[in-house]
């Protein structure tokens, strides 16, 4: 591709500025999802299944709506489906089931009911005077048990064409690929290693629980301020599940409070807004803890079976994977993904994946960084670390002997193109923590981890002022830093500095299109618009000096932040400033902006490989991390310390998903840790200090060499933690996760 | 929902004793204040008890035992520069329990009579040997910390009854205490295992012991087997042997989301341990 345009000489970019919306933040000038007030506003609330699965025989709600503090009360009656016809389809009826129960409720903390009330309190107790009577049906919620024959069908017909015959109606979406000859390459190893891996569900843990304010008038017009990853799909979604026209309803993103895939849908956003139809009153919803654990969506849990094959000087010769992902209620469980990830980092001549999505009495689950990624690099990576233990092999060196490269066939089909894996691994090899030695007690565990990112539609516009400053609004919620990268990029192209660039998020009615803030796709995209955006202004700038010279378009150059003629045969002219040509902008043709709008396709797909050293109290199965690093491919760190953020944050995560947070059911159905004390997140001493390598292998497909950073980050840490803790217990590792009273049980079956 | 912030303890009791339905005392409210806004218990009667005379006072008496206020803060406590040199396990404990936040409010009392079998300071105070004085409508009397639960959330104390003091005996010479407790993480967690000692020594030798457990059990132990396992012994490996098997012996956990019998079972055989060598240690004048 277009490498030979590609920029690598940076004035701006890669330096590490403060962020634009830092003092906000860290001052509390900055607004959230739960605060936004309007005049007039009500306050909601949700009644929510203590059933894991029931048939809801009738709902009574006359005793609340007699109250006089309530102003509404809605179910499933008062949305789209019933009064707009044709109804919903596909993935917007299955929002819709999830944001209010149908004839059954599907998991322990499915609406069934809300409430708007004058205050949050009265809303509360109004509740509790909603009757609702259930007819309890037989429930599942474990991935394997869900797939028995005996297992109760949570819905009839949702399998698609994807599921082979024979299989239970909770298996809904079937995933193979792959290529070459698996049995003839295990024919061919050495050694195979065969064995089988569990992962809990877990919950992102973003701190700011979601909340919104909805307002929605019976003229079908509406508001909607909320914490959100894309608040076009927040628009999309609910102006679907109100029977409303999209443009009718503008949505702003609120400043988020972390998301990580998980704000990437609606939960309780139809919801305000349908109480809001209803009283005709704006109505403002918050979300407890509790609901964002029961009721929003967690990652999927996995079960996995593994078969690798190698050669005694550690060539892989076949490797083939079953996946199955339990996504909740609802078709959606990444088992494709899982499948197409798992082997990614390797060049294989053999290799077959399966994945399932398989459906239980479960939340429906939402992304959560590189959905399905993480399961399956634990399983894959684990195995592979088996294999290097046994045949006494460097597992860097391994790897190295295995990585793909420009030109390998990837397990999941394309051929890649530049990619940066090689040069991770050997970062890995060389950096000092690789070489350190271990103490007794402690094990030392490696893992490679890949994730696709993406480009997705996108949306920029730039506007410059009259003096010589510029504004930028970008339609994708600044989660890590974009801003920040934003500014950078526009200051890279304009020549101003970063400081005279205000990036805005806009909302849905001021900007087009734009997909979610996911996918890794942010500083890749809505990078590759602003840049773009930047450069359509740049060519308003030198036709006005064109203009002002006497002289051809093609004449002018833009150098530094100023327009200069191109060579000694376009004329004799000073270098004229930007401030310098906006000051006259509206006597000499009008304001200046520039904007861009496309699906960008050349996202660069990346590669990371992370090394921890890990300690195991043989008396009591606890673990400490005592050192972490994360070497990761960005192509090009537009800002290296929110990149390096990125990294350390995947691998904080990662240990938590690796060693103490999961999701917990009952015999019941019922979820038993639905609060911050039992569902153990990470605490910032539970962390060592993240060292971070970021490696710049640059992306084609950028004009500075971007590849998303966001998602690698938490491919890695499961597999290599498991491998850490696995070698300094000496015993294998097959489940997360690895929870003190697991460890110490292995430890006595050693 | 009554509110009321009596003036002294025996108001505090007529409050309690005239009072319907649900009462509850309300010291730091660490407890109190999160249960009713889960609504996991909302009171019809709230005694504000923390607004009488000298509840925030922590006293040394002249035989050398302590008397503490039952609103002393677990701040209060760390911050005091002679109890901790007293009752450094006491301390410890309390300091283990939530936030710096929730230490400026949580308090000895309150995480007793919430009578969690988890709660940190009262294995602490069960070693000890610490006692309440209770007021009632009966007048006052003194009671030891392991009279107090009587099952989760339950305690011995009778309608209208409200403990007005903590008092924690005189260390004493060649003593030393010590708490621990396991939680998955390093901090900002629950026991899944706690595990009190307190003894004395004449030279090498132990005379005194007492050794408490918390989380294996719907209430506190106090381990008299424990104790004796350790007694005239100089803390070799047959008497850590011995107290371990003792510790996990009088075990009676339950499986949850917080740990396995099993795992509890063992780890406070593994914790009795490790406490009493921190508790020898310091009765020795052993920095521990």
């Amino acid at each position: 591709m277009a490498l030979d345009d590609q920029k690598s000489i940076f004035t701006f970019v890669g330096t590490r500025p403060d962020r634009p919306d830092g003092l906000d933040k860290v001052t509390g000038r900055a607004r959230f999802g739960a605060d936004a007030h309007a005049p007039g506003m009500l306050h909601g609330a949700i009644l929510r299944s203590p059933h894991a699965h029931a048939r809801i025989v009738k709902i009574d709600a006359s005793k609340a709506e007699a109250l006089k503090d309530v102003k509404a009360v809605v179910t499933r009656a008062d949305f789209a489906e019933v009064p707009f016809e044709p109804g919903l389809e596909g993935e917007f009826w299955n929002v819709l089931e999830n944001v209010m129960a149908g004839e059954k409720t599907l998991y322990d903390g499915h609406a069934v009911a809300a409430v708007a009330a004058t205050s949050a309190l009265a809303a509360r107790d109004a509740l509790k005077l909603i009757e609702v009577e259930y007819e309890v049906l037989p429930h599942v919620t474990d991935v394997d048990k869900a797939m028995e024959a005996d297992a109760p069908v949570i819905r009839e017909g949702a399998a698609d064409y994807s599921v082979p015959e024979g299989m239970h109606p909770n298996v809904v979406r079937y995933h193979e690929s792959g290529h070459g000859d698996v049995e003839a390459g295990f024919a061919e190893a050495d050694l195979v290693v065969e064995d089988s891996f569990v992962t809990e569900a877990t919950h992102q843990g973003y701190i700011e629980p979601h909340a919104c304010l909805g307002s929605l008038g019976t003229d079908g017009k509406g508001e909607l301020w909320c914490t959100t990853q894309g608040h076009w799909i927040a628009q999309k979604t609910c102006a679907a599940l109100l029977g409303i026209e999209t443009s009718q309803l503008r949505v702003t993103a609120s400043e988020i409070g972390g998301g990580f895939g998980g704000k990437t849908t609606v939960f309780i956003e139809p919801v305000a807004l349908a109480l809001s139809r209803k009283a005709n009153r704006p109505v403002k919803l918050v979300m407890n803890r509790s609901e964002v654990f029961r009721a929003t969506g967690p990652t999927s849990s996995a079960s996995m079976d593994i078969k690798i094959g190698m050669k005694k000087d550690g060539t892989i010769t076949a490797a083939e994977g079953t996946f199955r992902l339990q996504g909740g209620a609802f078709p959606g469980a990444p088992g494709d993904m899982t499948a197409m990830c798992a082997f990614a980092p390797y060049n294989l001549t053999n290799v077959r994946q399966v994945g399932y999505d398989v459906m239980a009495n479960r939340p429906k689950q939402a992304a959560y960084r590189a959905p399905g990624a993480p399961m399956g690099a634990f399983a894959v990576e684990s195995v592979l670390d088996e294999l290097c233990n046994q045949l006494g092999l460097d597992p860097v060196d391994m790897r190295l002997k295995n990585a793909a490269a420009e030109g390998s066939k990837a397990s999941y089909g394309p051929t890649y193109e530049r990619i940066g894996l090689v040069e991770t691994l050997e970062a890995a090899k060389a950096h000092p923590h690789y070489s350190a030695p271990l103490k007794p007690g402690q094990g030392r565990g490696i893992s490679c981890g890949f994730w696709f990112n993406h480009g997705g539609e996108t949306s920029v516009s730039l506007a410059l002022s009259e003096d010589g400053s510029a504004q930028v609004m970008v339609g994708t919620p600044d989660i890590g830093g974009s801003r920040a990268s934003m500014a950078l990029m526009a200051a890279e192209i304009l020549g101003i500095p970063y400081e005279n660039i205000r990036v805005t998020i806009a909302d849905t009615a001021s900007l087009g299109y734009n997909d979610v803030s996911h996918g890794s796709r942010v500083t890749y995209a809505s990078g590759l618009a602003t840049i773009k955006a930047a450069k359509h202004a740049v060519e308003k700038l030198c036709e006005r000096a064109a203009a002002k010279w006497g002289i051809p378009v093609d004449a002018v150059k833009w150098e530094n932040g100023c327009a200069v003629p191109s060579g000694p045969n376009a004329g004799d002219f000073d270098p004229l400033p930007l401030a310098d040509i906006t000051a006259d902008m509206g006597a000499t043709g009008g304001p200046i902006s520039g904007h861009f709008e496309a699906t960008p396709e050349g996202a660069g797909v990346s590669f990371g490989t992370h090394i921890v050293d890990a300690e195991v109290d043989p008396e009591t199965g606890k673990t400490s991390v005592t050192r972490y690093t994360v070497i990761q491919d960005a192509g090009k760190a537009i800002h290296p310390t929110y990149v390096e953020g990125q990294y350390q944050g995947g691998a904080a995560q990662g240990i938590g998903w690796a060693l103490n947070e999961e999701y917990i059911y009952g015999e019941d159905g019922r979820l038993q840790n639905s609060i911050f004390l039992d569902y153990r997140i990470p605490v910032a001493s539970d962390l060592p200090m993240i060292d971070t390598v970021i490696v710049e292998v640059p992306n084609p497909g950028h004009p500075f060499g971007v590849r998303g950073v966001g998602e690698t980050g938490i491919v890695p840490p499961l597999a290599a933690i498991a491998n850490a803790v696995s070698n300094a217990a000496g015993v294998r590792m097959r489940q997360l996760p690895m929870s003190p009273p697991r460890i110490l049980a292995a430890l006595k079956d050693k | 929902m009554d509110y009321h912030s009596p003036a002294s303890f025996a108001e505090a009791s007529a409050l309690a004793i005239n009072a319907t339905g649900i009462t509850r005392f309300l010291a730091g409210g660490t407890d109190v204040l999160v249960q009713l806004r889960s609504e996991l218990v909302t009171p019809d009667t709230l005694i504000d008890i923390k607004k009488i005379n000298g509840v925030h006072d922590i006293t040394r008496n002249s035989d050398g035992s302590w008397t503490l206020g039952v609103a002393a803060t677990g701040a209060e406590m760390s911050d005091h520069p002679e109890l901790g040199l007293d009752w450094p396990g006491v301390v410890e404990a309390m300091d283990l329990i939530g936030s710096t936040q929730v230490q400026g409010r949580a308090t000895l009392t309150g995480n007793l009579c919430n009578g969690s079998p988890a709660a940190d300071s009262v294995p602490a105070m069960v070693a000890a040997g610490v006692t309440v004085t209770i007021t009632g409508p009966e007048g006052v009397r003194d009671m030891a910390v392991e009279d107090i639960p009587t099952g989760p959330g339950k305690t011995a104390l009778a309608k209208g009854e409200v403990i007005s003091a903590i008092n924690i005996p005189a260390r004493g010479e060649n003593g030393g205490d010590a708490y621990l407790r396991f939680i998955p993480r390093t901090e900002m967690d629950i026991a899944v295992v706690g595990v009190g000692v307190n003894l004395r020594l004449d030279g090498d030798t132990i005379t005194e012991a007492r050794v408490s457990l918390g989380a294996v059990a719907p209430t506190v132990l106090l381990v008299d087997d424990a104790a004796r396992a350790i007694i005239g012994t100089t803390l070799d490996d047959a008497a850590l042997d011995a107290l371990a098997a003792a510790a996990s012996g009088a075990c009676n956990p339950i499986d949850d989301k917080r740990g396995t019998i099993a795992f509890r079972t063992e780890v406070a055989g593994v914790l009795a341990k490790r406490t009493a060598k921190i508790a020898y240690a310091r009765a020795k004048g052993e920095q521990a």
